[in-house]
């Protein structure tokens, strides 16, 4: 740790420190707002804050639309987890396992969601569930939520696991057809322990990235609430006010604990 | 034929003599051609390994020679061709319904297992019996001599040692045959050599049939009881070590395996008044005064030093003859220091050798 220390001047250092800070301030003190109006006492927002409370997380407990938001958002946000899981896997399986005419896009088209404004992605598959209305009955649910979020929580967890596969000598997978065991002896022993956590990364991103969502939940949801969405709905309402704060620093909470373990799991290990 | 080459092959005869199973053949390639797409990797090859021998593969990258193990080990499925293992037609079948074993160039160890459970993962997919189990992991970790590491991961073991529990992982599963890809290829010299030693050992001790790929001749020559040299896709040559060396079947064998004199036709004819080209080992010509007189069956070439390199043990000496050509002579240092030896150099030379080294070759 020391080199850094002796190859940059005093001035850098301070420079440097004092940018990093700017960042995260930039980054964390809007959050750190809202986290802080969560226990204001008074109704209205006012600076300085005169009394701090907790009332407002048992008022919003209480509340029977934010409860079945949560409850809402929650099955969502399980739903796509487990859909992106299991799609999420097999893409990349497919596509890192066998060389076929188009893979190269295959492997495009599956992470370009990410990148694809929600708007887009929202608009189009509002359109879809339309369409499918009219042909097989569809209609806006929870069921069409977890379609719309499905769509870029398969990317998070296709992009975890098929930088694992790639990382991963493909020798491990002979050696073990090589030591007498079949397709699914190599899959439980070696390829499952060897994805275990960037299966488990990629699905709690997939459950933050859902959680929190809000675009795409707009055009697919067409009466259900989900957080987000609640939170959207009152944000204009005064008297509601504290009561979104409180269900704000919950959002952050669900998202950024999942966020966090999964960093933590897709470290480099040495023996991972 | 010289005497250590026939002893060679009277011990790779022995089987098929004793009528031991299948006659005595563990491997067979019959016409076998693997081709990707446009190259052809494997071109009809024809191939017979005898049980319990040491067979080498020996040939530079991309002659085949990996290409051919893992179409035994069935990772590849043959073009054209069939491979026999013991009798059974196994051209078709899926690895792990394969009595061999493979020793991987990356020894491919699975990392979230301990070594003990490395080397159980054989067994346990196989369902034996949970006491044999674990008497045969302990035998084979005592084999290799790893027992105090047992309980380790991969990533805390050196080269050698990851490249030991890759070898008792192959082992016991008890294989008929085992394969063995460039097992050495990653350790540094002075332990390859100790490894060398060690497996060949070891074949010995449990006396099934070693299938070894390697490009470096040395170790072939060193531990193989016979060994195919291998060119783009086809088989050179199969023999013992000392006929390989001795009398290479073709200019390029000559010159893949050790280091060899080629001459050409015309020079030959000039040289000892034969038609053919052949070829001639470095150690076997003899650099002596400008005047010494040839012996009864000794070919004379005369010409200058150009260049002197001291290897140590032995000293090679490139010699332009007086009417063209060059001849790379060896020699032992038996008495002479490097002073003497770079001397030589720039002083004309009399060449002196037997005619029965000359090999001929079709060049």
């Amino acid at each position: 740790m020391r080199t850094p220390s002796n190859v940059e001047p005093r001035a850098v250092r301070i420079g440097m420190r004092i940018g990093t800070g700017v960042v995260l301030a930039f980054l964390y003190v809007p959050l750190f707002v809202i986290v802080l109006y969560a226990f204001n006492a008074a109704q209205s927002q006012s600076w300085p804050i005169e009394e701090f409370t907790t009332k407002w997380f048992g008022i919003a407990w209480r509340n029977g639309q934010i409860r079945d938001a949560l409850g809402n958002s929650v099955k969502a946000a399980l739903s796509a987890m487990s859909i992106a899981l299991v799609l999420g896997s097999l893409a990349a399986f497919a596509v890192h396992r066998f060389r076929f005419f188009g893979r190269e896009t295959v492997s495009f088209l599956l992470v370009l969601p990410l990148a694809l404004p929600g708007i887009v992605t929202g608009m189009a598959l509002n359109a879809a569930i339309n369409f499918g209305g009219q042909i097989f009955g569809l209609s806006f649910s929870l069921f069409t939520i977890i379609l719309g979020h499905a769509t870029f929580c398969i990317v998070v967890v296709f992009n975890n696991v098929i930088a694992r596969l790639r990382r991963m000598s493909g020798s491990l997978v002979e050696a073990s057809q090589d030591l007498g065991a079949d397709g699914w002896q190599t899959f439980k022993y070696v390829l499952l322990p060897h994805l275990r956590t960037a299966l488990v990364a990629g699905g709690l991103l997939a459950f933050a990235l859902s959680f929190d969502e809000i675009i795409v939940t707009n055009f697919t949801s067409g009466t259900e609430i989900t957080l987000p969405k609640w939170i959207f709905n009152n944000l204009r309402l005064p008297n509601q006010r504290p009561q979104v704060n409180v269900v704000a620093f919950a959002v952050i909470l669900a998202s950024f604990i999942p966020v966090y373990i999964a960093q933590r799991l897709t470290e480099d290990r040495r023996d991972g | 034929m010289d005497p250590a080459a026939r002893s060679g092959e009277t011990v790779v005869e022995e089987p098929r003599l004793s009528g031991a199973e299948a006659a005595g053949v563990d491997v067979k390639f019959e016409r076998v051609s693997k081709r990707f797409g446009d190259s052809v990797a494997v071109d009809g090859v024809d191939l017979e390994i005898m049980s319990g021998e040491f067979f080498s593969l020996l040939g530079p990258s991309g002659s085949g020679k990996t290409t051919c193990l893992r179409m035994i080990a069935g990772f590849e499925r043959p073009s054209e061709g069939r491979i026999v293992l013991h009798g059974r037609d196994v051209s078709g079948l899926p690895p792990y319904d394969r009595d061999v074993n493979t020793v991987f160039q990356d020894y491919a160890l699975f990392p979230h297992m301990t070594v003990a459970e490395n080397v159980d993962y054989g067994l346990k997919v196989k369902k034996v019996a949970k006491g044999e189990r674990s008497q045969r992991v302990a035998d084979s970790l005592a084999m290799v001599q790893l027992e105090p590491f047992e309980g380790r991961k991969p990533a805390a073991l050196s080269g050698g040692q990851r490249q030991r529990v890759a070898l008792a992982r192959a082992l016991v599963n008890r294989p008929r045959v085992l394969l063995l890809d460039e097992p050495l290829g990653a350790l540094d010299l002075k332990l390859r050599q100790e490894m060398q030693v060690e497996l060949k050992a070891i074949q010995q001790e449990v006396g099934i049939t070693f299938i070894y790929v390697t490009h470096d001749q040395e170790e072939a020559l060193t531990m193989s009881d016979r060994l195919a040299v291998m060119s783009k896709g086809k088989i050179e040559q199969v023999g013992s070590p000392a006929e390989v060396y001795e009398s290479p079947a073709s200019a390029f064998v000559a010159d893949f395996v050790g280091i060899s004199n080629l001459i050409d036709a015309a020079t030959a004819a000039r040289l000892s008044g034969t038609s053919a080209a052949f070829t001639l080992r470095p150690e076997k010509i003899r650099m002596v005064e400008h005047s010494a007189a040839p012996g009864p069956e000794e070919v004379a070439a005369d010409g200058r030093v150009e260049q002197v390199v001291y290897l140590g043990s032995v000293t090679r000496y490139h010699v332009d003859l007086d009417g063209g050509g060059r001849l790379i002579v060896t020699a032992q240092n038996l008495s002479q220091s490097s002073t003497e030896a770079l001397e030589v150099q720039g002083k004309e030379v009399r060449l002196l050798w037997s005619r029965d080294n000359q090999r001929e070759v079709s060049a």
